[in-house]
């Protein structure tokens, strides 16, 4: 084993350990929380570097694989890197270390908050990097309980009937796709995937049991990416969550999730069995779909910025789901490039819509009246990331919406193409809105930010008390906050131009999958 | 050992579905029941467990309600574990290997895990559930919609 295969392990327990520090340290200082998830979070990251050099560096494919306790598959477990989970890991990697950068001013504090914060980044790292589909289950729930916990530290109780409502529907989600887990391991007998992927052909693709593994397990899955109908969880999670976690959870968890749908599609149950399986394809195709045009429909009609936002995860994940069921090499680079990009964009229009709120007290459409008089960075971001959203080029937004489309065209299923374009109008629609009042609509006598609903929000969130009296003074939006949306918006328009290394990156697993 | 196990159960359990299309319907039926009782009773649980959630309007019986739904989950993996005759996977020194017939540790291992995953979030739950209490002053769905509705 050379030290190279450790980092797996590494990446997800770092952040585990690492998140009994705050706690532990709290008893003996006040805030080290913000110090020790930096650290454990830049180590991660560092981390992250070497294994994707690894896994992308040369042209054939690459695997970085950690056996649990040194045991081999099929007895032990493993943690497995390839180009799909490190382009994850490096997601992850990277938003959370970024999004430390708000949360260190914008709040919300606290040892304990920065406990649950390295928790969902270990448990987050778990699912992006675990080769074995009951693990991913542990994993998923982690992440889940570091989520609740986290929208659930917002001040308003509101956030804590958010948190329950999705602590439930995402316990249903995760316990419908253990019982798939079931399924399959009752039509199998491995929990690998690696060898799931040559033992569900063996059992037979038309077993019952296997088709019901994968019924059980699509729908957890449809649960936990917020696939409409099952998605009424997510717009109140993410409006009422604290603002320095949204950006978190909107950009990662359910990106992960979503990402862990395509490893059991792709990599367990594997193309042919969507192919041999009758109506499958349809099925899957048809969920995203609706997803994108309901989810979009609903985000025009919201007048919070968050809930819209939200509702517009709905839609995009849709994209997702429905290019994973066109079962081309174009289509899933698609949806690959745009689970990575959706997840820059909304993490950075989130870090945006707080950072208005923050600074100018504004939650709803209406109050971005005359915004970019105001704050001319955070609307200007706040603009360059929703127009990458519509997916006007050059931005990440329009480089995964066109493989996505290109690919709909090649797997000869219109419908998907004409759902791109009338989900791109609606985008359009709501981003509009946004841009409409915050250019051109003059200020209608909102009060300025110092002493809006923003300020109160920062103090209340001190809790464990000492830095709440400086910072009551302060400037509620720091250097920290506006550089990190300024960097998301350049970062979308920059991923825009690197549509070919995408494809170049995730060609070896892409033409493996379809081979 | 858990592959020598695992399909056979997986065999037994599939093969029940061909015979339900069958003319003799009714007794196919009655058999699948008298002989797939565990299987049976998980999907009555996790769908009270289900119905549970969906209809109950106080907060703590729907946490109840997922209890049920998981532990249906949990009893699913120890069915599929049974093995008839079967003891317990502890083999003693002086047996010969491949005689004695065992349940499939895998899945009990697997419940262990998924019943510790459950209690963390029952635990989340109830503390968010107080939490609202001492807001809101009810744990009545109903009532919860209408204070905030007000708000």
């Amino acid at each position: 084993m050379s030290s190279l295969d450790l980092v797996p392990a590494l990446l997800v327990i770092l952040p585990i350990l690492g998140a009994t520090f705050p706690l532990a340290l709290g008893l003996r200082y006040d805030d080290v929380g913000w110090t020790v998830a930096t650290a454990v979070c830049g180590a991660v990251f560092a981390l992250s570097l070497p294994v994707a050099n690894a896994v992308y560096g040369v042209g054939e494919r690459v695997w970085v694989i950690h056996p649990l306790g040194g045991f081999e598959r099929p007895v032990g477990i493993e943690l497995v890197a390839d180009e799909l989970s490190t382009i994850i890991v490096l997601l992850v990697a990277g938003i959370s270390l970024a999004t430390l950068a708000y949360t260190r001013h914008g709040g919300p504090r606290g040892n304990t908050f920065y406990s649950g914060y390295l928790l969902l980044v270990g448990g987050l790292m778990g699912i992006a990097l675990t080769g074995d589909v009951f693990n991913l289950f542990v994993f998923l729930e982690i992440t889940g309980i570091a989520t609740y916990a986290l929208i659930a530290k917002a001040d308003g109780p509101e956030a804590a009937v958010a948190a329950l409502k999705y602590l439930i529907i995402g316990t249903v989600g995760a316990s419908l796709y253990l019982v798939g887990v079931g399924f399959v391991f009752l039509a199998t007998g491995t929990l690998n995937m690696i060898d799931l992927a040559s033992a569900i052909p063996e059992a037979g693709y038309d077993d019952p049991l296997v088709r019901m593994g994968f019924v059980f397990m699509f729908v957890g899955f449809a649960i936990k990416v917020a696939q409409w109908p099952l998605h009424t969880w997510q717009p109140d999670a993410y409006q009422h969550a604290p603002d320095g976690v949204t950006p978190m959870i909107a950009a990662l968890v359910s990106t992960v999730s979503a990402y862990a749908l395509a490893r059991v599609i792709f990599g367990v149950y594997t193309v042919e069995f969507v192919h041999a399986t009758p109506y499958l394809q349809e099925v899957i195709v048809t969920v995203g779909s609706v997803s994108v045009i309901a989810g979009s429909a609903l985000a025009v009609i919201q007048v919070d910025v968050k809930r819209m936002l939200a509702f517009s995860s709905v839609s995009q994940f849709g994209l997702i789901v429905a290019a994973y069921g066109l079962l081309t090499e174009t289509a899933l680079v698609g949806a690959l490039v745009h689970l990575v990009g959706h997840g820059v964009m909304k993490a950075g229009l989130f870090v945006c819509a707080g950072v208005i709120a923050a600074g100018y007290g504004a939650r709803k459409v209406d109050e971005y009246a005359g915004l970019f008089a105001r704050r001319p960075v955070a609307a200007g971001s706040m603009a360059v990331l929703g127009i990458a959203l519509i997916g006007i080029p050059p931005s990440v937004g329009f480089i995964g919406k066109w493989y996505i489309a290109v690919g709909s065209i090649e797997a000869e299923l219109w419908s998907v193409a004409a759902v791109i374009f009338l989900s791109t109008m609606l985008t359009l629609g709501y981003v509009a809105r946004l841009l409409e009042k915050m250019f051109f609509t003059p200020t209608t006598g909102v009060p300025d930010g110092a002493s809006g609903p923003s300020a109160n929000g920062v103090a209340a969130d001190g809790g464990e008390g000492v830095l709440v009296g400086t910072l009551e003074e302060a400037d509620p939006v720091s250097r920290g906050m506006i550089g990190l949306a300024v960097g998301a918006a350049v970062l979308a328009v920059a991923l825009g131009f690197a549509g070919a290394t995408f494809h170049e990156l995730f060609d070896p697993f892409v033409s493996e999958v379809f081979s | 050992m858990i592959d020598a196990i695992a399909p056979e159960a997986a065999l037994g359990f599939a093969s029940v579905l061909p015979t339900v299309a069958d003319a003799t319907l009714a007794p196919a039926l009655v058999e699948t029941f008298l002989t797939r009782y565990a299987y049976a009773t998980v999907f009555v649980l996790l769908s009270v467990g289900l119905y549970m959630m969906i209809a109950s309007p106080n907060l703590v019986k729907k946490v109840i309600g997922m209890n049920l739904f998981q532990t249906a989950v949990f009893l699913f993996f120890v069915a599929a574990a049974y093995v008839e005759g079967g003891v317990s996977p502890v083999v003693p020194q002086d047996s010969t290997p491949g005689e004695l017939a065992v349940a499939s540790p895998l899945p009990h291992v697997i419940v262990l895990t998924a019943i510790v995953v459950g209690i963390s979030l029952t635990a989340v739950a109830l503390a968010l559930i107080v939490r609202i209490y001492t807001e809101y002053g009810t744990m009545n769905e109903g009532t919860l919609r209408e204070v905030r509705v007000d708000e």
